[in-house]
């Protein structure tokens, strides 16, 4: 019966899958792991989400404080993305992800290179320049953009298996501000689009879904909640719902009201 | 002899490799990533990278991170 009302309107659900670098993603919600006040609340978020890709950060290690191995709080079914946060050009950004592979963990990378300090927008000129150095060394490369089409389809062309626009600046919880190019992102590139970085509340992470956005990676909106276990479940189902909403085709915008009820057979009627 | 480590000066003992120096600073090395003069050294590797005097070292770790 579903299949049959998608034939006509909206997509097929039972074909929905996420595939990226070859991978079938099993959650369209990414979850980073900065800002936790406390790191053994990362497990239990990303169980509470179904979150498959974890991002995490590369540092120096700092001889002066005891600091925990954070890796031992990611199980180990997930896909680690490591990012290039702290790279101001390219060459930084492929050191980094050359540093992240030899870790281990893995060929994922999400390019970030930031030389704004106030917004931390990504530059989208040097983000290329490593996307196509490090896709010709086998990395599965998911650049954090500045929402634009061309630079995405200049990115696509490089072999990016995957585009993130920002919904807003990151760490500012603003939501989709960037709605219209997002939207036009997903509608034309025959690559899945990431919402990345802004999203502050599950509603938001929805809207991302039904613009048609193929997964949405939040952070900051989990780790600082009041409860983030409790915020990880609700972003994982806003995630799901969102999705589904997409994928059924909403119904029509008017100016006007229209009845939901009949217009005929009034009580009044002669 | 000196050497410099993520951007200071450290003084370390003639002879010391990588994974001896990390053994005595407290620090596992299965949670380290290494650059040495510039160049990546896995992990494998630690044992026999022997630091030499000037010589440069980035240590990393994984943190959270969004």
């Amino acid at each position: 019966m579903l299949l049959e009302v998608n034939e006509k309107k909206g997509r097929n659900i039972m074909e929905d899958q996420l595939i990226i670098g070859g991978k079938e993603i099993k959650s369209r919600l990414f979850l980073g792991t900065g800002k936790f006040g406390d790191d053994h609340l990362i497990p239990k978020c990303i169980e509470a989400s179904g979150a498959q890709i974890i991002t995490v950060a590369m540092r120096r290690i700092d001889f002066h404080t005891s600091q925990e191995n954070m890796m031992q709080y990611i199980p180990k079914d997930c896909i680690l993305m490591p990012n290039t946060s702290g790279a101001r050009n390219a060459e930084e950004a492929v050191r980094i992800a050359r540093l992240g592979r030899a870790a281990g963990c893995g060929d994922w990378v999400k390019i970030e290179v930031v030389s704004d300090n106030k917004y931390l927008l990504p530059d989208n000129e040097e983000t290329l320049k490593a996307v196509d150095t490090l896709v010709k060394e086998g990395f599965t490369v998911l650049p954090y953009m500045t929402p634009d089409l061309y630079a995405a389809r200049r990115m696509r062309d490089s072999g990016a298996a995957a585009v993130m626009p920002f919904g807003a600046p990151i760490g500012t919880n603003k939501g989709l501000r960037t709605r219209e190019v997002v939207q036009i992102m997903a509608e034309e590139l025959d690559l899945p689009v990431v919402v990345d970085a802004g999203i502050g509340k599950p509603s938001e992470a929805a809207e991302c879904m039904e613009i048609g956005a193929a997964a949405v990676l939040v952070n900051t909106a989990v780790a600082t909640a009041g409860d983030p276990v409790r915020m990880a479940a609700a972003f994982g189902k806003a995630v799901q719902a969102g999705r589904e909403a997409f994928l059924a085709s909403p119904g029509a915008v008017r100016q006007y009201a229209e009845a939901s009820s009949p217009l005929t057979g009034f009580l009044h009627e002669a | 002899m000196k050497i410099t480590i993520n951007g200071e000066s450290h003084t370390c003992q003639a002879g010391e490799t990588l994974l001896s120096f990390l053994k005595a600073e407290g620090i596992s090395p299965q949670t380290v990533v290494a650059e040495y003069n510039g160049s990546i050294v896995q992990m494998n590797q630690f044992g026999t990278t022997l630091l030499h005097d000037g010589d440069s070292l980035e240590l990393l770790r994984f943190v959270g991170g969004g």
